[in-house]
């Protein structure tokens, strides 16, 4: 039997259709409900549980009272068991946690939960990196990667685990932005960690998608190459995320995975740097003197600004365009299905200035030259 | 062009056809879409080509006068060998080789092309029991691209940057080997004692490091004898952590052990002699045999072909690993894949269900006894030296001129005149051999073509 | 479109044929050998017992034992199961060029005149065969403007290794290695460029296609070009049947920093006597014999990849390139190649496709092979148009252009739609005896598919599967199971599950290592000791 957990967040996505951005936060939620919203967040769960009916005798459901699961089961006549969560009529962000902990704990193979971006933040920080998941897109910002491209997807993904292809995990992103900047037209997003989700299969067409080489290997090919170019005499400031982390590994050192780390001649030198770290240490290294490393963050291609807002305007201006080195895996450049990188340093006039075109180390001994757009 | 052409091969030449699609697309002239092509970057007036021979008959009568030109081996009493050989192919290998559903298709799914993944599973597999090991792949383009992807291979799996090859390796296939091998792998030879052909196990020990990932050895040796102490030097190998890598002639293995009995870590070589023509050297492909270990199945480039279970419980097939090779996976591929051989892969599984164990045996046989006949006729003759290099053989051996004071062109030109295509001739790319030749023996060479060979060569000398 | 070219009720032939080894009868024989004379036998002895020991076989190999007939039906039945481009309308196979190969070169290639050949025959008994390869070499040369040709590459990624192992040479001759260690390929051209290159030493630099018109991002080319560049190695048109129309201003700038161009003209057939790599500034190019020339692919080889090169680089070509004397008025190998990189290939190449490709040319000269282009970049945008039409595919890049000879399609809007992509159609279409495959790697294009008409095919058969495509998507959307469970018609159903084919426990490449682990249909053997 596979044993599948599964959370809906009812209220995820009701704001998006009518221009507001998100529903985190009791008021804005009721200002949703009193504008008509209704959740949509259900009904893609129902799609998926659906698309699964056919392996329903393979499947043991475990999931949450009500609307946070039990409701669209049973609507879908999908045989579950409840956790015994106690939940108001309107459902918190605490309740998500909780639901998460308790399925956790009870363990499945596969958390599956529908939601935005606020829900896998929830799911995050409840369950931690030890518990694979998947999240079903149900929400209005989404710019982490933990979710399957659509109901379908997911549903595919499922199935796929459900006949025993089980792909090396990936970690993705959770990303988030403060919502309150959000509905005033400031966008910040932020990388608030990583959730364990099942490795893309490469290729669709599956007799010949076999166990694709790990991204972590591909990670690992890329930080070889790194080492190989690096000058011991530069400063490296090595930006948030799982490709750059692996340069730090590969040199046996031990990174900040939020964070920014300073190398240089193999060595870190300074640990989850702030902006005012980073200024200290590119003032001290001197112009071109320093190498800006970073990897695109979420699933739209941002190099900068989103999710290692710690490389500021402030930061950036002291390198020259250059000296920003961007690492990613070709899966990583695939998902972005030829749309260019993007960029928010939060000064629109150095955005500009930085459009272009970077190199992208790829692999071992292979790079490519990626277009930079606002 | 005063008359508008249609092609047989070309349907929709047809005006009308063609006015029908433009319209329908909503374009006046197919030159629109050349458009995107620059004027600066378009051929200026016709190819110069030779006008077209529109009538079959006529391309047939010119085709067919220039083939004529040709004396196929084939037809005659040849005694060449020395990498590709005379033997008989099976009509019905010829059969099922010409087969429309196979010679035309290319890569089709498992399930419309279910055909050529049994037929090339098969092929493995029968492969497989005649070497002894549990993975064969693909057929890879021929016999030396198989021996250069197997020390590639020893590489990986080592994670070493040498090999050790004999000098006794096949010339043409030492300098493909070389070639594919540069730049990341260093290719060193080892020495071989030119009376008895076998391998100097001192000079080997002594090139032996822990930096050699294989050491390379051909049974039968290109110059035709057998290398008899294949265990003891897959064993100096092994106890330096380096992989044994052995080309072998399949059409030996009815009779000869398999390299993987005497240490073989892999198996290649050439399967032209399981059923495929000459065709000048044109019909090759080759083979690589392992252990069913993950850690060479990983290292394979070629295609392995899988079987797997169908919803309705029938034999179903698809790639293993595909992401090993160069089509899925840009940045992390071995090596590279691309076509290469399969039709001779379906061919050579033909070859090996006609023979069977016994057939594979009376072959090997065939060959060693015929070959032991014309050695022991040919050395009878005056001046004539035979063996010049090694103990026991396989199908092939070296007879020297030198005391009839006649060169091996000479005599190979006399020999033709009468019908007869002498041994291969060695003189230029061994010249510490003097006047040599290497003479190779089939199931197809008659003890009347042998002694015919004997007779002839008898006058020639003798004049 | 008339009746005639509604999609056809189908089946393909389903023999269920056991594996070979189960066919086996101990004692049958297929066919049988010369016996030894006596001469033979009194002079031979007893040759295989004096062998030493460890050279000679134990145990026979476990081969199947049949009778003749026997092995002549299970190959005959297994072709039925094999849908050759002879029998398919075979145009899914894009980016493979599945023109007819026409029966006539095949009795040709056949002639015992050819296939008796030995390679190291006598050069005077084989002057017709070196003819052709010299003519051959002639007519490739006046199709491409190049100076010189090798014909001994095995198929497409060999010539690519050719190539770019004369490119290594080229680079050392000059005492560059250190400072030309880079070479630029696009992330459409075919993923041999890349890894060629690496194995040959050199690093690589993909350059991704401008996500509006398709071709090579320029900036970014510009931007990668510099004086490590040791060569270019591009295809135009790129899979996406996209005309670069910036080739010349690429091959100047790499020439400008001193590095070389490499034309990979795969996908010739569109342009034949249209456009040549001489017009773009090529050092290097090659064709695939079995694909713009014509031979069949064998299910995947022989095939045969020609190298041609510009004057300055021909000392470095594979020997032996094939030479006419006049003087003497006959053909020869000719090995005076001072720089060669050696060989790459036993002998001289796959001399059958050869023949065919000459064949080929012969019999449509000049004007053939230019309307063999035209109706194939006719018969591309018949079907362009037509796709484009097609609810639930699209065609990324180039909005509203032409195309060459091939497009690469989506079928994203349909999966989204439907939940049956690319997957299940390709399971799908076979059930009306065609077929769509599947390397599009990489996979910048979601759901790819990619359609090559080539001139072969009539406007009824090209509209037939069309039928099919159109029939296949509105099943998607009405009965989407039908495609999930597909393939119905074929000689085998859907393989499901694909752990026997990645999970180095369950797979099996051999019978023998089926028998290792398996018994019955997948049943796990039990442990024996």
């Amino acid at each position: 039997m596979f044993r599948l957990g599964l959370i809906i967040n009812p209220v995820a996505g009701m704001g998006g259709p009518l221009g507001l951005k998100g529903t985190d936060g009791e008021e804005i939620l009721e200002l949703a409900l009193k504008k008509g919203a209704f959740p949509r967040a259900p009904s893609r769960a129902a799609h998926v549980l659906k698309a699964l009916s056919q392996e329903k005798d393979k499947i043991c459901l475990l999931t949450c009272p009500g609307s946070m699961g039990a409701d669209t089961a049973s609507q879908c006549s999908m045989p579950f068991e409840t956790i015994p969560l106690k939940i108001n009529q309107k459902t918190s962000p605490e309740d998500t946690r909780r639901a998460a902990k308790m399925i956790q704990e009870r363990s499945v193979d596969l958390l599956l939960f529908v939601g935005g971006d606020g829900t896998a933040r929830d799911i995050g920080q409840a369950v931690g990196e030890g518990q694979l998941c998947l999240g079903v897109p149900a929400g209005v910002k989404m710019h982490s990667s933990v979710f399957a491209l659509s109901p379908h997807h997911a549903a595919e993904i499922v199935s796929g685990l459900i006949k025993g292809r089980r792909p090396q995990p990936r970690l993705a992103e959770i990303m988030d932005i403060d919502e309150e900047a959000f509905r005033a037209d400031q966008l910040r997003a932020r990388l608030f960690g990583y959730l364990p989700v099942p490795g893309s299969r490469r290729g669709l067409q599956v007799l010949k998608a076999g166990s694709s080489a790990s991204e972590k290997a591909k990670q690992q090919a890329i930080a070889a190459f790194f080492v190989e170019e690096m000058d011991p005499n530069r400063l490296y400031l090595i930006g948030p995320g799982t490709t750059t982390r692996a340069i730090l590994q590969a040199l046996g050192q031990e990174g900040t995975l939020l964070g920014v780390d300073a190398l240089r001649d193999g060595q870190i030198t300074g640990k989850d740097l702030n902006e005012k770290d980073c200024l200290a240490l590119l003032d001290q290294a001197g112009f071109e003197q320093a190498t800006i490393v970073v990897t695109p963050i979420g699933g739209q291609g941002f190099i900068l600004g989103r999710g290692n807002q710690q490389l500021s305007a402030e930061v950036v201006r002291r390198v020259s365009k250059k000296q920003i080195l961007v690492v990613a895996t070709p899966d990583k450049l695939q998902l972005l299905r030829g749309n260019p990188f993007r960029l928010d340093t939060g000064d629109p006039e150095l955005d500009r200035q930085l459009c272009g075109i970077y190199r992208v180390l790829t692999g071992y001994r292979e790079s490519a030259y990626y277009r930079t757009e606002l | 062009m005063t008359r508008k052409f249609i092609h047989p091969y070309i349907p929709n030449s047809v005006p009308e056809v063609q006015q029908e699609m433009l319209q329908e697309i909503g374009v006046k002239a197919i030159d629109e879409f050349y458009e995107c092509i620059p004027v600066e970057q378009k051929v200026q007036g016709k190819l110069d080509l030779p006008d077209p021979l529109l009538s079959e008959a006529a391309l047939k009568r010119h085709v067919e006068g220039i083939l004529a030109r040709n004396q196929p081996a084939g037809n005659m009493i040849s005694f060449l060998g020395g990498g590709c050989w005379d033997h008989h192919v099976p009509a019905v290998c010829d059969e099922i080789a010409a087969r429309s559903e196979f010679l035309t298709a290319y890569a089709g799914e498992p399930y419309e092309d279910h055909g050529r993944f049994q037929a090339l599973f098969e092929y493995a597999s029968m492969m497989a029991e005649l070497l002894d090991v549990e993975v064969v792949n693909i057929p890879t383009y021929d016999g030396s691209q198989a021996a250069a992807t197997a020390l590639s291979m020893a590489c990986r799996i080592t994670g070493r940057p040498e090999v050790l090859v004999a000098a006794s390796t096949a010339p043409d296939r030492l300098s493909v080997i070389k070639g594919y091998l540069y730049p990341d792998i260093k290719v060193n030879l080892f020495d071989y004692d030119t009376d008895t052909g076998l391998t100097d196990l001192d000079d080997l020990s002594a090139r032996l490091s822990n930096q050699t990932a294989a050491v390379y050895f051909e049974n039968p040796a290109f110059l035709g004898y057998l290398e008899t102490r294949g265990r003891k030097i897959s064993a100096l190998a092994h106890e330096r952590g380096a992989l044994s890598v052995v080309w072998t002639d399949p059409a030996s293995l009815g009779v000869l052990s398999p390299p993987s009995a005497y240490g073989a870590d892999l198996t290649c070589g050439e399967i032209q002699p399981l059923g495929i023509h000459m065709f000048m050297g044109g019909g090759r492909a080759g083979f690589i045999g392992a252990p069913d270990d993950e850690r060479y199945i990983k290292e394979y480039p070629s295609r392995l072909f899988g079987i797997a279970p169908t919803t309705h419980r029938e034999w179903g097939f698809g790639d293993v690993a595909w992401e090993r090779t160069s089509f899925a996976s840009r940045e992390t591929s071995k090596e590279f894949v691309g076509t290469a051989s399969a039709l001779w892969g379906i061919t050579a599984g033909v070859y090996l269900a006609l023979m069977g164990p016994e057939g594979m045996r009376e072959l090997g046989e065939n060959c060693i006894k015929r070959t032991r006949y014309a050695l022991n006729k040919m050395a009878e003759l005056p001046g004539i030296k035979a063996p010049v290099i090694g103990t026991h053989f396989f199908k092939e051996f070296v007879v020297n001129f030198d005391g009839c004071g006649k060169t091996v062109a000479h005599i190979n030109a006399e020999l033709l005149s009468r019908g007869i295509m002498g041994g291969l001739d060695l003189s230029q790319n061994y010249p510490g051999m003097g006047q040599s030749a290497l003479y190779s023996l089939t199931e197809k060479r008659s003890r009347e073509d042998i002694d015919c060979l004997v007779n002839e060569l008898e006058k020639i000398l003798s004049t | 479109m008339s009746d005639k070219t509604k999609s056809r009720d189908f089946h393909q032939a389903r023999w269920n044929e056991p594996i070979i080894f189960d066919l086996s009868t101990p004692g049958e024989r297929g066919i049988l050998l010369p016996e030894m004379e006596p001469e033979i036998e009194t002079s031979a002895g007893d040759a295989l017992g004096e062998l030493p020991g460890d050279l000679k076989r134990l145990s026979p190999p476990g081969l199947p034992e049949m009778a003749q007939m026997r092995v002549l039906k299970h190959y005959l039945r297994l072709s039925q199961e094999n849908l050759g481009a002879d029998l398919n309308v075979d145009i899914g196979q894009g980016t493979c060029t599945m023109k007819y190969s026409p029966k006539i070169n095949e009795q040709f290639a056949a002639s015992p005149q050819l296939s008796g050949l030995h390679p190291v025959q006598d050069e005077n008994t084989v002057q017709g065969a070196l003819e052709i390869m010299y003519q051959l070499e002639q007519f490739l040369k006046a199709i491409s403007g190049m100076d010189r040709f090798s014909l001994q590459p095995g198929g497409g990624s060999h010539a690519i290794l050719a190539i770019v192992s004369m490119i290594r040479a080229w680079v050392d001759d000059r005492g560059l290695s250190d400072t030309k260690d880079e070479i630029i390929t696009t992330i459409f051209s075919h993923p041999s460029n890349c890894a060629v290159a690496r194995a040959k030493g050199f690093k690589v630099i993909n350059i991704y296609p401008d996500p509006k018109t398709g071709r090579p991002d320029l900036e970014a080319f510009k931007e990668a070009v510099s004086d490590r560049t040791a060569a270019l190695l591009i295809t135009n048109p790129e899979d996406t049947g996209i005309y670069n129309e910036n080739i010349k201003e690429l091959t100047d700038l790499v020439h400008s920093h001193g590095g070389l161009c490499s034309y990979d003209q795969a996908n010739a057939n569109g342009i034949l006597g249209i456009t040549r790599a001489v017009n773009a500034n090529f050092d290097f190019c090659f064709f695939n014999i079995h694909k713009t020339f014509s031979s069949p692919h064998g299910c995947g080889g022989p095939g045969c990849g020609v190298v041609g090169v510009k004057e300055h680089l021909i000392p470095y070509l594979p020997v032996p390139l094939t030479s006419f004397d006049e003087a003497s008025n006959r053909y020869y190998l000719d090995y005076d190649v001072p720089k060669t990189i050696g060989k790459i290939k036993d002998y001289y190449g796959v001399i059958p496709a050869m023949v065919r490709a000459y064949a080929w040319i012969r019999s449509l000269g000049a004007e053939g092979l230019l309307e063999a282009a035209r109706v194939a970049v006719l018969n591309n945008n018949y079907i362009l148009n037509r796709i484009r039409a097609m609810k639930g595919t699209e065609a990324p890049y180039a909005e509203g252009e032409h195309r060459v000879e091939q497009v690469r399609y989506s079928f994203q809007p349909l999966k989204e739609e439907t939940g049956c992509g690319f997957d299940e159609v390709q399971r799908r279409i076979c059930d009306f005896m065609c077929h769509i495959w599947s390397s599009h790697e990489p996979f910048v294009v979601p759901e790819p598919f990619t359609i090559e008409p080539t001139e072969s095919y009539s406007k009824q058969e090209i509209d037939e599967y069309l039928a099919a495509l159109e029939k296949i998507i509105e099943e998607a959307r009405a009965t989407p199971d039908v495609l999930k469970t597909a393939p119905h018609n074929s000689p085998i159903h859907h393989v499901a599950e694909h752990e026997y084919l990645d999970d180095p426990k369950l797979w099996a490449v051999t019978w023998r290592m089926y028998k290792n682990r398996f018994e019955g249909y997948f049943e796990p053997k039990k442990e024996q000791q």
